[in-house]
């Protein structure tokens, strides 16, 4: 299939999206994220830092740096989209590094996954067959947003596919896994949710003190076990 | 070597510029909201331009000063007393251990800064000192200053060096509490409806009391798009003026999630990013499309002027 070439969309004044795609698969979050490290790879002056998202990286920069270091464009916009096409193109198309599935232990049901038996009737499964379908796949983590290491994986199986609650929680606890149509996520901090909450690990997936600062990057890989 | 919180205002947090390098993982930046004041005090106090400042809300806390120092108001007008003489914002003050500074009265704006010479020596997380609340890290202990907080000075020398002056009022934001700000189309502009495109620089709208260092949510008669829903998630900006399905506006500010999902209908510039940022509830803003290049042109002029006044305070 051939490949659209990606689009340079001004993020403000200060930074852009590439975007390859709009869309959620694997290949085109392959794409982004080998270009967010294709463009970390190259340091251009001014880099400020880039943003990974499903089908698109984000790039900030500072316009001084980049000014100075490209004089010739009109805009520094353009500078740095002509900086980003030419390395993108010029790089080759790895494959994701496939690092070892990172194994996630979770408690299903009861006090840690109040929603399990809620996802459950939804789909017409027994409480149990919803934790073996979980459990049975390996999620790909497409990006890391709303929470400082809130992570937005997939695909879910279409057997699990439930949708959000109509009304948030005002308080999700710490490691709670939650299902949210065809995504799963894991909760890296307390805070208010609207995912399906089935259940929790003792994990600490948000580590301030560590660097970096979260146990899972974009593009890495999950696998969850049952823990009893 | 410190300040002392002796009563606490709301809101008050430590910050600087901004924590950068880390959105990947869903941590935003935080940071001062208006970058431009906190800068302008810093260098008119000899200090980095991105020491660690405090950021007040109205009412704002009530500051004893345990040591000699020199220090700088910048941003909002809460009309500053200084052992109840009045004082004013722009220009640095020499003072003595024990003087309290208060904040009696808002005039203009919502968020003040202070700056002491040599900047405050606060929790540094990932590369910056800015109050990360949702991590709870950064800053002082990662939350609000409270009652009794003391905030060191990173300099035990704070009172002697550092020229003493006032800032230019021609390099200073021009506030107000019914701005127009210069945005920049976003990539989703083009799906409102015709008559929405034509009435989103025309209408005005109030800043609702739904607003806060996150976003402010703005109140207008709605606007419609063409097609329905969200587009896929993306990081966001500072200053991303972004559509909600109730056809109202939110204009991300400094402490923004990372990404988001919703249309993306402008971009505030850089360069009125801290007029925007002075605004609260019940203050009215417009938006004016200008282009890119303009965008950035009033992005290098206001790099010329700090420049230019970094060489003058030196």
């Amino acid at each position: 299939m051939a490949k659209r070439p990606p689009l340079f969309i001004p993020l403000g004044d200060s930074a852009l999206t590439v975007e390859f795609g709009s869309t959620i698969s694997e290949s085109l979050n392959q794409r982004a994220i080998n270009a967010a490290q294709t463009i970390e790879e190259l340091r251009f002056p001014g880099l400020v830092e880039t943003v990974p998202a499903y089908a698109s990286v984000s790039v900030f920069y500072d316009l001084v740096a980049v000014r100075r270091a490209f004089p010739g464009y009109a805009t520094c916009f353009d500078a740095v989209s002509a900086v980003i096409a030419n390395a993108i193109a010029s790089a080759r198309d790895s494959p994701s590094g496939q690092r070892a599935p990172i194994v996630i232990p979770v408690k299903f049901g009861g006090e840690s996954g109040p929603d399990l038996d809620l996802v459950a009737r939804h789909n017409s499964l027994p409480a149990e067959s919803v934790i073996s379908i979980f459990v049975s796949k390996i999620y790909r983590v497409y990006m890391l947003g709303f929470l400082p290491g809130f992570t937005y994986m997939g695909e879910l199986d279409h057997r699990l596919d439930t949708p959000r609650k109509d009304s948030p929680r005002t308080r999700v606890d710490a490691g709670s896994v939650g299902i949210a149509g065809r995504q799963t996520g894991i909760y890296s901090l307390p805070s208010p949710g609207g995912w399906q909450i089935i259940g929790r690990t003792s994990l600490e997936i948000f580590r301030p003190s560590t660097e970096p600062p979260c146990l899972v990057g974009p593009g890495d890989r999950i696998r969850f076990v049952e823990e009893k | 070597m410190s300040l002392l919180i002796q009563k606490a205002g709301i809101l008050g947090t430590v910050q600087d510029l901004g924590r950068f390098g880390y959105r990947r993982f869903g941590i935003n930046t935080g940071g001062a909201m208006d970058r431009t004041a906190v800068r302008l005090i810093n260098i008119l106090l000899g200090n980095d331009e991105s020491a660690a400042v405090i950021e007040m809300h109205f009412p704002a806390s009530e500051i004893v000063f345990e040591a000699a120092c020199k220090f700088a108001i910048g941003g909002a007008d809460f009309s500053p007393e200084l052992d109840n003489l009045s004082i004013g914002n722009w220009r640095s003050y020499s003072v003595q251990a024990g003087s309290v500074l208060r904040f009696p009265a808002k005039r203009l704006g919502h968020r003040a800064y202070l700056a002491v010479s040599g900047g405050f020596s606060a929790d540094f997380w990932l590369g910056s000192r800015s109050t990360n609340l949702v991590a709870g890290v950064g800053g002082s202990h990662g939350r609000q200053l409270q009652t009794g907080d003391r905030i060191s000075f990173a300099d035990a020398n704070s009172a002697r060096h550092g020229p003493s002056g006032v800032i230019s009022p021609a390099i200073i934001p021009r506030y107000g509490n019914y701005p127009t700000v210069r945005v920049i189309a976003g990539n989703e502009f083009e799906d409102l409806t015709a008559d929405s495109q034509l009435a989103f620089e025309k209408q005005r709208y109030k800043i609702s009391v739904n607003s806060d260092r996150m976003g402010f949510r703005l109140t207008s008669d709605p606007l419609v798009a063409k097609s329905s829903g969200e587009v896929l998630s993306s990081a966001v900006s500072f200053g991303t003026v972004q559509l909600l399905p109730d056809g109202q506006l939110i204009v991300l500010m400094s402490d923004h999630q990372t990404t988001g999902g919703y249309p993306r209908i402008a971009h505030i510039i850089d360069r009125d990013l801290p007029v925007a940022a002075q605004l609260g509830a019940g203050d009215g803003i417009a938006f004016h499309f200008i282009s890119l290049a303009q965008a950035e042109a009033l992005y290098f002029e206001r790099e010329r002027d700090l420049a230019l006044f970094r060489v003058a305070c030196r």
